[in-house]
């Protein structure tokens, strides 16, 4: 028997590796338009300082270069800023590495009958339409206002994307693939570990990403209202707001942006990575 | 009875009222490569998976004598996160067969369906002939007594359609497994079997039986022949009358 078809590398008529772009260029490409957002952040700010507030308002919104560079100078005023940043990420995770243990957890037993999923699906439902700021009063009267207290608001927050995406990728299994398991008398657990498991796999990575962007949301919530013990960056946020120091504050929510941003980058390239050799690495 | 598959009297009423398939009988001797052809919607597809079991009847018997069955489906059904060799060796692992001999009869499998040399790739690096042909090897790994096939090439181009085709009745014949084929190509039909069995529009039934005689291996250029001529009118005609 002759081979009939040639291995698929790649279109008719795409260009070899060597004349791809290089790195750089395209590392460039990539950067440019963030590059280009924030000085569109930038002059909009600088516009608004200069040109909308009467100077006698202007400490309502410095210049960016005030803004930051008195707080940036200031280390009494950078190093608990920081502490509170490592504080608040720490919480953040330990939330998101919680509700990624309960939430596959959750949608594995959902997933293993109809009665189940039926039952368990609408306490999920749930979860996510209460309001986060509703329940947070509660969770502080429950469990204090200190770390569990503040690692529970990120539980809550970034279960749901967890049990929802996990579900989806447990159920995506095509009726065919199941019948190909049910044919050779495949046992439930081989069915879960061989084909509902793996086919999750990718599912359940896009559920991360979603759900640590939220984990950091969480923290900071929780952090605003739950100031006992050392203070996490929400709770930084909320001593400057009260007291006007509108250069702590606008650094520190800088700050919180950029951790945010940082959080979901690393969890998006993983996800990447991780679907990209999921499915053997190049893919048409 | 000796037969492989014998079905006797089946008929298969759906919880909703739909009779998808009624009083249909037939017998599978080893040796024997039957086809199914029949309007969309006809119940073919049911009449499969009531013989590998996967649906059970409401009405008749089906007695299966076979040490193993496989069954192939419409599209591949492989598991994209698996190598082509790990696809193969699922059917070893779901069996519980030691890995050495499972990867090693899964290797034959792909020797056999000539994608040696592809062993790490992935579907998505296949093209579908090779993926449908990654599918074969699957159900052949299992040496089966009984190959049930759901319209495997129907959605391959025509070129690697009729490479398939030709592939299947050598892999036939070096085999000898009882096959049971559902197709809605008629020429397709003809040339896999010994048997074209004719199905009504539903409910349902077997209308006719034509024997096709050819010896195998069958030539691609058989399809030429005036007898394949006159074999695929028969099999046109019994199914304009009753669809």
């Amino acid at each position: 028997m002759t081979i009939l078809e040639a291995p698929v590398t790649g279109l008719p008529g795409t260009p070899a590796p060597p004349t791809r772009r290089p790195w750089w260029r395209t590392a460039l490409a990539r950067a440019v338009p963030i590059v280009a957002a924030l000085a569109g952040i930038a002059v909009v700010w600088y516009a608004v300082s200069y040109l909308v507030l009467p100077a006698d308002q202007r400490f309502l919104l410095p210049p960016p270069h005030e803004a930051f560079g008195s707080a940036l100078a200031n280390p009494a005023l950078m190093g608990p800023m920081l502490e509170a940043l490592a504080r608040s990420a720490g919480v953040a995770m330990v939330g998101l590495a919680i509700a990624v243990v309960l939430g596959i957890g959750y949608a594995t037993v959902m997933s293993q009958s109809g009665w189940a999923e039926r039952i368990l699906y609408p306490y999920a439902v749930i979860l996510q339409t209460i309001p986060i700021l509703a329940l947070v009063p509660l969770i502080g009267i429950w469990l204090g206002y200190a770390f569990t207290a503040r690692v529970v608001v990120c539980v809550i927050i970034a279960l749901f994307p967890m049990i929802s995406n996990t579900l989806f990728g447990l159920q995506s299994a095509s009726p065919a693939a199941h019948d190909l398991f049910s044919l050779n008398r495949a046992s439930r657990w081989q069915r879960l570990a061989k084909l509902q498991f793996p086919a999750a796999v990718p599912s359940i990575f896009t559920g991360l990403r979603n759900a640590s962007g939220l984990s950091v949301i969480g923290v900071i919530v929780a952090d605003f209202y739950f100031q006992q013990g050392a203070p996490g960056i929400g709770g930084l946020l909320r001593t400057y707001t009260l007291r006007l120091q509108m250069e702590a504050l606008l650094t520190a929510v800088a700050l919180t942006a950029l951790f945010g941003v940082i959080v979901f980058s690393i969890f998006a390239a993983l996800d990447k990575a991780v679907v990209g050799r999921w499915y053997g690495g190049h893919t048409r | 009875m000796t037969s492989t598959l014998a079905l006797e009297g089946v008929t298969k009423r759906f919880p909703t009222g739909t009779v998808a398939v009624r009083e249909v009988s037939l017998a599978l001797e080893p040796g024997d490569f039957v086809t199914v052809v029949g309007p969309s919607g006809c119940g073919k597809s049911t009449l499969l998976r009531l013989a590998s079991g996967l649906e059970s009847v409401t009405g008749g018997s089906i007695d299966v004598r076979a040490a193993a069955t496989s069954y192939v489906f419409q599209d591949a059904t492989l598991l994209e996160w698996r190598s082509a060799l790990r696809n193969v060796e699922l059917v070893g692992e779901l069996r519980r067969i030691p890995k050495d001999e499972r990867r090693r009869r899964a290797q034959e499998a792909l020797d056999l369906v000539g994608l040696t040399g592809f062993e790490t790739q992935h579907p998505r690096q296949l093209s579908g002939g090779m993926r449908m042909r990654v599918s074969l090897a699957r159900a052949l790994v299992a040496d089966p007594d009984l190959a049930l096939f759901d319209e495997p090439f129907g959605a391959l181009d025509e070129i690697t359609r009729l490479q398939m085709q030709t592939e299947l009745q050598k892999l036939f014949q070096l085999k000898r497994f009882a096959g049971l084929f559902i197709t809605h190509s008629v020429s397709e039909a003809v040339y896999l079997s010994t048997r074209v069995l004719v199905m009504s529009g539903r409910p349902g039934r077997i209308v006719a039986e034509i024997a096709v005689p050819f010896p195998y291996p069958r030539p691609p250029e058989l399809r030429y022949e005036p007898e394949f001529a006159e074999l695929t009118g028969q099999v046109s005609h019994a199914l304009g009358e009753h669809s």
